[in-house]
């Protein structure tokens, strides 16, 4: 196995390939033949060129399918990998979706080709075994990221959301690349499975402690764990909105892979023991589990008393990310299926949630909550999409986002036991989830009760592409819901 | 019986022909509620005659669902759920028929009114922990809209303070059924699967569950001191909702308690049944005695329910399969109760007369002018005091003896609680409908608005502008009434099916592990 192929490197990493040419094809098409096209049909022309190379990177991903480790095992192809893929691959098609019923950017070509740019970044995060090769992935992802973040020159939140994102995503970068230098350092080696021969057991020395605590807080910017999560509400609020949901969803599906496989396969011995994460025990776990309890609460409550609805999202996101830590923490025991599952479809209803505001946007703004108030009566079609994802993040069965809370919730129970701290979390986890409901409801009250405004269009205009993204979504929340299994099954 | 859980595909279904027909039609949706909420109570009733009582359970559909936690899509059904899909049959059809009078957004009303019908469907037959919960939590959201959205007095704080209590009763019984999952490494989430974990908790352990899903389902089931979201919800929300608030939503959480809480941990139940049966007399006569000063019309029964359901909770408590019986016999009859009396304040006077108010409506004469509203206000009345002949009576002395057996005193307490129901029923019957009565005379000129006592606003209105009791209200105040008085004078039809389940293997074990 450990071989260094090029055919095999090739084959694996077709979909990445696919990605890379076809922004590239975006690109040329555009300088070529759009020179005198109204700026509707060149966006038309990269959003159809930017999916069907989106949906030939995903048959690619399909086909190559699970096939272990290549290329000297920097890249892992395991089941978490391959669902990874399709995973950040659907969610950018989402996000083209979203982005065609948004405001039009001012130059569609580069903007949909660094779409494509990031989600290569995302897909090789998910598949990437090698610290070197996850440092250049990451890096990809992030700069089209921050590039995608401040599209919108004509605003100055584009730009506000673009800067504070990269400082601090730069910051993060920074600290992350000290900590696999340490790790280097420590073992000799920047392949996982060898950095995980080269650490002893339990053996937590200092400098030990020095590496994971930098991998950690590089994680927790990724993540937007708090109280690494400043940038994330400027960056919801400020991106244009295709940005913003493609920050939400796609990077965050792969930045969870990534670290996943750095902290689990890599790093299995400083994990610590799970049960007993408070004690003699620790590792990494209870640091990860810090990170869990201190989203939770920060971004549970913070919610509370948000009126802008990006901001909102954002700090459900923090609450959010604060129960997919407690998964990663509690992967090891149970698999990643249900861990997957939360993050795919956590990544879908946040996707479809952005979509929603993408088109209030265009037609009369969409800043404060408020401004949905009537959405029922001025798009039955918004306001029924808008509840799904909504519930969905809220956590109502049976729509996916339930039992993707549900499964995690197990795993925490499981790993650690109910006295653990995973487990006291997990008790904290649910219980505010009672609270969530509170301003999840209030979006709702918004969109189905209040009577609309008297500024507010009468009626609202959705695109048809949109609207197809919009109800595939809502379909997909639900058909996940009732059928976990069918994501489940896959690991 | 193989049919019954088209029930909750049927209503299901219904709600999502009703939001799609509603957009056109208001009164397709309306027909279209008013037939899928028969065709599932004609299918509860075909079940009902097909069913040969018998302690176990029939297993209606069981298929794995989610195998890599071995939840399973196990709907069943015995003697207990039985009686109470018939109720929620009941209840959602003469519901349909008390909003027949909506007019806005008639479409989403009935999808939000039949989705949470189907939930509620869906628990009563759920034999899976885990889809148990599904259908619960299912059942919550729907409520939040129809009161925010069609509801009356501080309808959104009603709602959210419903939503908010429900959810997160919900969350605690989470937490327990999770602990048991993870705690006693259960293969499954079925319930004889986790009752067999449950068993294999620490004894501290099992205390704290049961105390966690027990509360948890107690708070829908109104227990004092959870119970102040009922009195706010039922008084917000449209009458078809109080109705089936109060009449079977509230049944959710006793069901959960008896059906989830009591046979998963029976050692936590004869811990903390002295608790239990405290709280649930204290609410009895709390909620009387609160009833009995309420200025509110809706609020009077809004705390009768509250009340009455404690009645369910003490028969519970008591944890002897008598006073169960009683228990789950004053469920159906409250459901029947409740449902007819939000129906006479709520749709009947309410939406006439446009006050709530006692002291507004004592001016009024209202026996004359809503005669049928009053007659069945009064039996109704009757029925809810516990006079026999009616469901309320049969329901209440199987409970009360069946209480006396496990605590004498508890069962002296509950007995004042009949003598203040009657107390605060009567008040609110004279002063609503026999106000004045002596005093006014109607004017031969016709004019009988004008009645001489009639000093108050609403009094100048004409009398005679009250429009008339519509068909819907006629029709769906006989099926109550009818429902009320057959259970009250052969409670053997229902008792037949309860009393044979009572000594299914699960609840058995209730039964030797509290004495």
């Amino acid at each position: 196995m450990n071989t260094f192929s090029y055919a095999e490197l090739a084959h694996a990493l077709q979909p990445e390939i696919i990605l890379a040419d076809g922004a590239v094809l975006v690109l040329a098409t555009d300088l070529i033949f759009g020179r005198r096209r109204t700026l509707a049909a060149r966006l038309t022309t990269s959003l159809v060129l930017g999916a069907l190379t989106l949906l030939g990177a995903l048959v690619a991903s399909v086909m190559v399918g699970a096939v272990g480790g290549v290329y000297g095992n920097q890249f892992v192809l395991d089941e978490l990998a391959v669902a990874s893929r399709a995973g950040v691959l659907v969610l950018a098609l989402i996000t083209l979706g979203v982005a065609a019923g948004a405001k039009r950017p001012r130059h569609p070509a580069e903007y949909v080709a660094l779409i494509l740019f990031a989600t290569t970044g995302f897909t090789l995060m998910a598949a990437a075994s090698h610290l070197l090769v996850a440092f250049a992935a990451l890096e990809l992802a992030s700069l089209s990221l921050y590039l995608l973040a401040g599209f919108d020159k004509e605003r100055r939140e584009s730009a506000e959301a673009a800067l504070k994102y990269f400082l601090f995503g730069g910051l993060a970068t920074a600290f992350l690349l000290f900590g696999f230098s340490l790790l280097y350092g420590l073992t000799g080696e920047l392949e996982l499975a060898r950095i995980a021969a080269g650490l002893v057991q339990g053996e937590l020395t200092p400098l030990h402690g020095l590496a994971l605590v930098m991998v950690l807080v590089g994680f927790g910017f990724k993540a937007a764990a708090a109280p690494f999560h400043l940038w994330a509400p400027d960056a919801y609020e400020g991106a244009p909105t295709p940005s913003a949901a493609l920050i939400a969803t796609a990077s965050k599906l792969a930045g969870f892979t990534l670290f996943l496989r750095l902290l689990w396969p890599g790093l299995r011995g400083l994990a610590g023991d799970p049960a007993q994460a408070l004690g003699q025990g620790g590792g990494w776990v209870t640091l990860v589990a810090v990170l869990a309890g201190a989203s939770l609460l920060l971004g549970n409550l913070a919610a509370l008393a948000q009126t802008n609805l990006r901001r909102l999202l954002a700090y459900s996101a923090i609450a959010h990310t604060g129960v997919m830590l407690l998964g990663v923490a509690a992967a090891d025991a149970v698999g990643f299926g249900g861990l997957f599952y939360y993050l795919f479809t956590y990544g879908v209803a946040t996707a479809g949630a952005f979509g929603v505001i993408a088109v209030l946007e265009r037609q009369g703004g969409c800043e404060k909550i408020t401004d949905l108030a009537g959405l029922c009566r001025r798009s039955p079609l918004l306001a029924g999409c808008l509840t799904v994802f909504v519930l969905s993040l809220a956590g109502i069965p049976p729509l996916a986002g339930f039992f993707g809370k549900f499964s995690v919730f197990v795993a925490a129970f499981q790993a650690g036991g109910v006295g653990s701290l995973l487990g006291q979390l997990s008790l904290l986890a649910i219980a505010l989830s009672a609270i969530a409901l509170y301003y999840y409801l209030a979006v709702l009250k918004q969109a189905l009760v209040t009577a609309p405004g008297p500024g507010a269009a009468t009626s609202v205009r959705v695109p048809p592409v949109a609207a197809l993204t919009l109800l595939l979504v809502a379909a997909v929340i639900v058909l996940l819901g009732l059928c976990p299994a069918l994501v489940l099954k896959q690991f | 019986m193989n049919l019954l859980p088209y029930t909750l595909y049927l209503s299901f279904a219904g709600a999502l022909l009703a939001l799609a027909v509603g957009h056109r039609s208001a009164a397709g949706a309306r027909v279209v509620a008013l037939l899928t909420a028969l065709a599932a109570w004609g299918l509860t009733l075909a079940a009902a005659f097909d069913f040969k009582p018998a302690p176990e359970w029939v297993t209606l559909v069981d298929v794995p669902w989610i195998p890599q936690l071995g939840i399973h899509y196990h709907l069943a059904a015995d003697g207990i759920s039985l009686t109470l899909v018939v109720l929620t049959g009941l209840a959602a059809t003469a519901g349909v028929l008390f909003s027949w009078n909506i007019e806005e957004r008639v479409g989403e009303f009935f999808a939000f009114y039949l989705a949470l019908i189907g939930g509620v469907y869906g628990v009563f037959l759920s034999a899976d922990a885990f889809l148990f919960f599904v259908f619960y939590e299912i059942a919550i959201v729907p409520k939040y809209f129809l009161i925010a959205n069609w509801g009356s007095t501080h309808r959104q704080y009603g709602a959210m303070k419903l939503a908010l209590y429900s959810f997160a009763g919900s969350a605690l019984v989470l937490a327990g059924l999770l602990w048991i999952y993870a705690g006693g490494q259960a293969s499954g989430f079925g319930l004889d699967e986790l009752t067999q974990a449950a068993a294999s908790l620490d004894r501290g352990g099992q205390l704290t569950v049961f105390a966690l899903i027990f509360t948890g389902f107690a708070v829908l089931a109104g227990m004092f001191p959870f119970h102040t979201w009922a009195p706010t919800g039922h008084v917000a929300a449209p009458t078809g909702a109080s109705m089936l608030l109060a009449g079977v939503v509230m049944k959710l959480g006793a069901y959960g308690c008896l059906r989830v809480a009591m046979p998963l941990i029976p050692a936590g139940l004869a811990f903390w049944q002295p608790v239990i049966a405290a709280l649930a007399v204290t609410g009895i006569l709390y909620a009387g005695l609160v009833a009995l000063v309420q200025d509110d019309f809706k609020f009077v029964i809004g705390y009768s329910s509250v009340s009455h359901m404690g009645f369910v909770l003490l028969g519970l408590a008591a944890a002897n399969p008598v006073a169960v019986s009683g228990a789950v016999l004053q469920m159906f009859s409250h459901g029947a109760i409740a449902g007819l009396l939000f129906a006479v304040v709520g749709r009947m006077v309410y939406e006439r007369t446009h006050t709530r108010q006692l002291g507004e409506l004592e001016k009024l004469p209202l026996h004359r002018l809503m005669p049928f509203a009053a007659v069945v206000f009064v039996v109704a009345g009757l029925a809810s005091m516990g006079m026999p002949g009616f469901s309320g009576f049969p329901a209440e002395l199987t409970l009360l003896i069946g209480t006396w057996q496990f605590s004498p005193l508890f069962a002296v307490c509950g007995a004042f609680g009949v003598l203040i129901a009657a107390a605060f029923t009567l008040r609110a019957i004279q002063i609503a409908f026999f106000g004045q009565a002596a005093a006014w005379v109607p004017c031969a000129g016709g004019d009988a608005g004008a009645g001489q006592a009639g000093t108050g606003d609403s009094a100048d209105a004409p009398a005679h502008a009250y429009a008339p009791l519509t068909w819907p209200e006629k029709t769906g105040a006989l099926l109550l009434l009818a429902a009320i008085v057959l259970i009250g004078l052969k409670p053997d039809l229902l008792l037949n099916w309860i009393v044979p389940s009572l000594q299914s293997p699960a609840l058995r074990a209730i039964w030797g592990g509290a004495q």
